[in-house]
């Protein structure tokens, strides 16, 4: 890795070459923690200080800048004396030795001067010239630049311009997690006037579809769940807020106030409900039941969990790493986490899921919450209110006080809400509770209060007295603040290129790993600030780039030598996600319900799997799916239990929630192989496209075989294609013409033998393509 | 040798394997490399040192098992009936929300122990088959653990930390070590719950317990299911016969390759390997499941409740058809041991349940020659107190979670029969010698696998992470041979 970035005579740059390599083997000992574990005084992160790498102790220096022969960290790394080496030896430290290439560029560093940087995601985003290239006929966006100045430097040169069915696709599933329908194709292939590809973004981004895609990515990273994950993993209903998500997606609204609904919506003079619902993002973590814990290590155990969520979703830091010592490798001290527990640790509600005979806990619900209905019961309401005002100034001003006509409209208005749902909320207590040090992390072991504050190597949170979330809120999103916005960009790319520019995109602290492209990622995150936070904007100027629109067609070669394409040298192919690849199944058979919003949906999933996990005096206890058209909803709406998650979703890589996951592993395996073959509704869903096919007696073979394969995959089969899937339909007959029961085990209810047998052969041909590599991955 | 070769040769595989050029290893391997790169590096497949064991079964026993019940004899105890236990015992020990308050008093053991094996090792009259392979067992008496409450205690023991979201040991394991076999997943997970010892206070699991965490979902553990599909989605759907799944598989391997000389992503390769192994497992894994070559002699070993599907006895002679097999990792969860009120009636039937299947499994694993590099590990999340909850009665009591000691124990793959470790206080509630931490414990197991636990590492939010956690493990030496 190093190798591939410092050329013999170059000069090395310290985040970049040699921090990774210090943070890999000599912070646990020599690093930012002071409690424990610093060994010798020194410290090899930084150079200055009592405690700095340049510190003269006992007449040696631990590093002197171009002098390698006096510098007492280089004589100990040639040391062969196993009391003296370093790192000292495996057996005793689990640090592997220093590679020859990791002396070498620890040599040239000292010799080239020893420099150090402040640590790369801590300091502001730099705005850099565009790099020059050769090849400037490719394109002139930003974005396009960046990526073409590290390919040309190594040596690379960007594929062509995918074809427009490919792209069609690619960019319906990357921006609405669904395939385009045939008309869609059509209209895009027969535009052939300039902009068509815009325009086609411009209307995905505007599908409802796209923001319920786009939460998915969210859900994950906030641990959104339909249970409260431990102990009973009772109902728990946080619906609203997932819908809320969906709609902030459609609606587009900024980062910057996506950011602040969530960490302070409640904290807003005269909040809105949607500010309201979005703070429930402070009570998505997993919550323990009554009567289990002790109620104080419970609060606690919640609030860490509510920080930690912060962390990874807006700073992309481990802040949990601090609990109970010093960060071992980035500089967050158990104070600042401390400081940061305090903005999160005064919440009024209780610590553990409520008493089971109320009537609340039957809804999934405990206080504090409010009501809320659906967009379009909440326009009912404003309507029936205005109604109501409007009467009642009428009824005044006419001195009388009862009408019929508002009595019943008042009825009207009282039903409605009670069918709304109820949805968890954050709420302040009036008096501030203080926050301790946790001595070693443990609950009732308190040790000195620490004041609600930002950690202290970030940029000042200057507010005057007692801060607020609200303060914090502002802070996360102020341009000042070096994390936000680049972990925010890095984390869409990553839905658009399949890896993020830092791969580790929970993790932008020192052992994260650096960007492939750290200048393409700075100007990402001042474009993103600049254009207002907006997402829409932001992810269009993703999808129109150049680089993104390239082929992923590619050479053994290249896909083996650079199989995560983090060179940007083509188009990303990589594995849809879970949900996508239901949806996609129940898309194109023509099966999937568009209705948007409400209550989890129990998608049917094999009998009995609840019954590993459940108690007797579980809520729900037993799995009863939901019937009827709600089956073919969207996976996003998919109801979600932390001890058991749906399989159709967990087999495919989605994390159970328990956890904030800014990432899903993206595997290949058996399982997945079986399910696609066996799953219940997936092959209904084949019998139900093949049915279509089949009411279509005026087309002739051939002509259906490529409307499914079209319909299937965007594509229309080539010849050799053709005569496949014709093959496959042939062979299919014969096998249900030798097999007549088979055909009738499939069909049971069909009374005609020769249209069971059609039915099967094309369910077959049908569920073949289902799949298919192709299917599953997005390309 | 492989069990399902013959009937592969019968349906041709030809164009399964030698289209592509390489056979399932091949493929399969490409995928490996490229998605276990942490954002550390390479990872490589493989033990650290020779291993004693191939393979381990983990008998957890969930909701947490009385040790003084049923392992740690304290006959002394039987004179302090009902006397409050004394402060210098407890140390101002934080407790449970469900006896925080209360009067902490003794409640002895009302079960008789007996001496068995070479060594005159005490075992409760709970537990008369355990006495029978008692000199092929280690006893750890001083186990320990951080948690108090079931939840965070089982995420403990299995994943390394109480915080949900690590990988569990089974994923481990497979990540660790790679396939063992063809036909399988390298994890399976087999659970029973409400049997003889009840219904009530049965507490619940968790997927996480067998899940991969950070690591890529392939190695999470896969779950036997009592009833339907054995393995999920594994049946065809009505209509498709086992000949027509293999011409449709032909037809899709076709498509694919086809497909694969288009685009060039080497990833096709594996999705075809990945069918084929599906293919495979529809005819392993029902084989598995079917027992009617199992002799009389044998599933009387078991005792009488392997004949019923899903019992705790039925889950540990497939565990054995699981290790010849060479599944790497086979963790079967037995629930309801939570045992706060009416003790002595509820673990009767616990104990019934597990304790002629143990005895069988062990006996049957050594007449096999499988317990030589077979290691089977017992334990649950904690031990109980030796004070009382609830009513107390000679005949009639309850104890409550205590993580500071319990039992567990350990056999075969060179893990010294016969023998006890460790010893508790005469109140059996502190350690007094050779504490055993699960961390300790995990660590073990992992050395008898020939895996180092501080070289078992995989790079996620900022951490190498570790089976046995951020804090420092041991293997416990002092029981192995």
């Amino acid at each position: 890795m190093l190798a591939s970035w410092c050329g013999a005579e170059e000069r090395l740059r310290f985040n970049q070459d040699v921090r990774p390599l210090l943070s890999k083997k000599c912070i646990l000992c020599h690093g930012p923690d002071a409690e424990e574990g610093r060994k010798g005084d020194l410290r090899l992160d930084i150079p200055d200080g009592e405690d700095g790498a340049y510190r003269i102790l006992d007449g040696s220096q631990a590093i002197k800048p171009g002098d390698l022969a006096n510098s007492e960290v280089w004589k100990r790394i040639l040391s062969d004396d196993p009391d003296d080496i370093m790192p000292p030896p495996e057996k005793k430290s689990h640090v592997k030795p220093l590679t020859s290439q990791e002396k070498e560029t620890i040599k040239k560093w000292i010799e080239q001067g020893a420099e150090y940087e402040d640590f790369w995601s801590f300091v502001p985003p730099k705005q850099y010239p565009l790099p020059k290239v050769v090849n400037e006929e490719w394109s002139d966006q930003a974005i396009d630049r960046f990526a073409l100045a590290t390919m040309e430097d190594k040596g690379l040169s960007p594929k062509e311009k995918a074809d427009r069915r490919t792209l069609i696709r690619r960019v319906s599933f990357d921006l609405t997690g669904l395939p385009p329908t045939l008309d869609e194709i059509d209209a895009f292939l027969g535009d052939e006037s300039e902009g068509a590809y815009e325009r086609l973004v411009d209307g995905l981004l505007e599908k409802k579809e796209y923001g319920e895609h786009m939460a998915k990515y969210w859900l994950d990273l906030v641990r959104f769940a339909d249970t409260n994950g431990a102990h009973h993993d009772h109902l728990r209903d946080l619906t609203p807020y997932r819908d809320w998500v969906i709609r902030a997606f459609n609606d587009n609204l900024s980062y910057k106030e996506f950011t602040k609904y969530q960490i302070a919506g409640d904290l807003y003079p005269n909040a809105t409900k949607d500010q309201l619902v979005a703070s429930g993002f402070n009570r998505l973590h997993i919550i323990i039941d009554k009567g289990t814990a002790l109620p104080q290590e419970s609060f606690t155990k919640n609030v860490i969990d509510r920080v930690s969520a912060v962390g990874t979703a807006f700073m992309g830091l481990t802040l949990q790493c601090a609990v109970c010592h010093d960060h071992k490798y980035d500089p967050i001290s158990q104070k600042d986490f401390f400081a940061m527990f305090a903005f999160f640790n005064n919440f009024d509600g209780k610590p553990e899921t409520g008493k089971r005979d109320t009537p609340d806990f039957k809804k999934g619900l405990q206080p504090p919450y409010i009501l809320v209905g659906t967009p379009e019961q909440e326009a009912q309401l404003a309507e029936l209110e205005s109604r109501i005002k409007e009467l009642e100034l009428e009824l005044a001003s006419e001195k009388s006080d009862e009408s019929d006509e508002l009595m019943q409209l008042q009825d009207q208005r009282e039903a409605l809400k009670k069918s709304f749902r109820g949805a968890m909320v954050m709420k302040e207590r009036e008096e501030v509770r203080p926050s301790h040090i946790l001595i070693r992390g443990v609950y009732d072991n308190p040790g000195e209060i620490v004041p609600r504050d930002v950690p202290s190597f970030l940029p000042p949170l200057d507010v005057e007295g007692q801060k607020s979330r609200m303060d914090l809120a502002e802070w996360l999103v102020d341009p000042v603040n070096p994390l936000s916005a680049r972990v925010a960009v890095n984390r869409f790319w990553q839905q658009f290129f399949g890896v993020g520019l830092v791969k580790t995109s929970e993790d932008f602290g020192a052992q994260g790993e650096w960007p492939s492209h750290p200048e393409l990622l700075d100007h990402l995150a001042i474009q993103f600030v600049e254009m207002g936070w907006d997402i829409k904007a932001f992810v269009k100027s993703l999808v129109m780039s150049e680089t993104y629109q390239q082929s992923s067609v590619a050479s053994r070669q290249e896909f083996l030598k650079d199989p995560d394409n983090r060179t940007l040298s083509r188009g990303s192919r990589f594995r849809l996600d879970s949900e996508v690849i239901r949806d996609q199944i129940l898309a194109v058979s023509g099966l999937l319900n568009p209705a948007m919003y409400g209550h989890s949906v129990k998608f049917p999933q094999p009998e009995g799997l609840w019954k590993i996990v459940t108690l007797p005096s579980s809520y729900p206890q037993v799995f009863e799916p939901d019937t009827g058209d709600e089956i073919y909803r969207r996976s996003v709406y998919s109801f979600w239990k932390r001890g058991l998650p749906p399989p159709q979703m967990s087999i495919f890589d989605a994390p159970s929630r328990d956890a904030c996951v800014a990432r899903r592993e993206r595997t290949n395996t058996p399982l997945q192989a079986l399910l696609l073959m066996n799953e219940s509704e997936f092959f209904a869903a084949a019998k139900h496209l093949a049915a279509a096919l089949l009411e279509r007696d005026d087309l002739p073979d051939e002509e259906k075989i490529a409307r499914l394969y079209e319909t299937v995959t965007s594509k229309v089969p080539d010849g050799e294609q053709a005569t496949q899937l014709a093959g496959g339909l042939e062979m299919f007959r014969e096998l249900y013409q030798e097999d007549a029961e088979s055909a009738q085990a499939m069909f049971p209810q069909e009374e005609d033998p020769a249209r069971r047998q059609e039915h099967a052969a094309w369910t077959m041909l049908v569920h073949s393509l289902f799949n298919l590599d192709s299917l599953k991955n997005r390309e | 040798m492989n069990l399902f070769q013959q009937h592969n040769d019968i349906l041709n595989r030809r164009q399964f394997l030698n289209t592509t050029g390489m056979g399932l290893g091949a493929a399969a391997m490409g995928s490996l490399l490229s998605q276990t790169q942490g954002a550390g590096g390479q990872h490589v497949v493989g033990a650290h040192q020779e291993p004693k064991a191939k393979r381990v079964i983990f008998l957890f026993m969930a909701g947490a098992p009385s040790q003084l019940d049923l392992f740690d004899y304290k006959p002394e105890l039987a004179k302090r009936f009902k006397e409050p236990l004394p402060e210098s015992i407890t140390q101002g020990q934080r407790v449970t929300a469900m006896t925080k308050g209360q009067e902490k008093l003794v409640a002895p053991s009302m079960f008789n122990f007996e001496r068995h094996g070479k060594n005159g090792t005490y075992l409760s009259e709970l537990l008369p088959h355990l006495g029978s392979v008692v000199d092929d067992i280690c006893l750890i008496k001083s186990t320990s653990t951080d948690s108090i409450n079931h939840d965070p205690g089982k995420t403990l023991f299995c994943t390394g930390t109480e915080i949900p979201g690590k990988a569990s040991m089974g994923a481990w394991l497979s990540y660790g070590l790679g396939r063992m076999n063809e036909n399988l997943p390298d994890f399976m997970v087999l659970n029973s719950a409400f049997w003889t010892g009840g219904t009530s206070n049965v507490q619940g699991l968790y997927s996480r317990l067998w899940g991969s965490g950070f690591l890529p979902s392939k190695h999470q553990g896969v779950t036997l299911q009592p009833s339907g599909d054995p393995v999920l989605f594994l049946s065809n759907p009505d209509g498709v016969t086992r000949k027509i799944r293999h011409q449709m598989l032909d037809f899709v391997t076709e498509m694919n390759e086809g497909h694969l000389a288009s685009v060039g992503d080497p990833e096709i390769q594996t999705t075809i390997a990945q069918q084929e192994m599906a293919f495979r497992m529809q005819m392993s894994v029902p084989d598995l499941a079917d027992l009617s070559d199992e002799t009389e002699s044998t599933l009387s070993l078991y005792g009488p409740e392997v004949h019923k599907s899903g019992s705790f006895a039925r889950n540990c002679l497939l565990a054995r058809r699981l290790a010849e097999r060479d599944v790497r990792c086979i963790q079967l969860f037995h629930r309801g041991w939570d045992h706060h009120v009416r003790l002595p009636e509820q673990i009767r039937g616990q104990a019934y349940d597990v304790d002629q299947a143990c005895a069988g499994l062990l006996k049957d694993l050594k007449q096999r020659g499988l317990l030589d590099d077979t290691l089977v590990v017992f334990g649950g999340e904690f031990g109980r107190t030796t004070y009382c909850q609830g009513k107390l009665a000679h005949n009639d009591y309850g104890r409550d979670h205590h993580p500071r000691c319990f039992t567990t124990w350990m056999a075969g793959a060179g893990v010294q029969g016969g023998m006890v470790h460790g010893e508790t206080d005469d109140y059996c509630y502190n350690v007094v010698k050779d504490e055993v931490h699960v961390r300790d414990f995990n660590a073990t197991i992992l050395n008898r696998l020939g895996l180092d636990h501080n070289k078992l590492t995989f790079p996620f939010l900022g951490l190498d992470q570790k089976l046995t956690g951020v804090n420092p493990a041991r293997v416990v030496k002092e029981i192995l041979s």
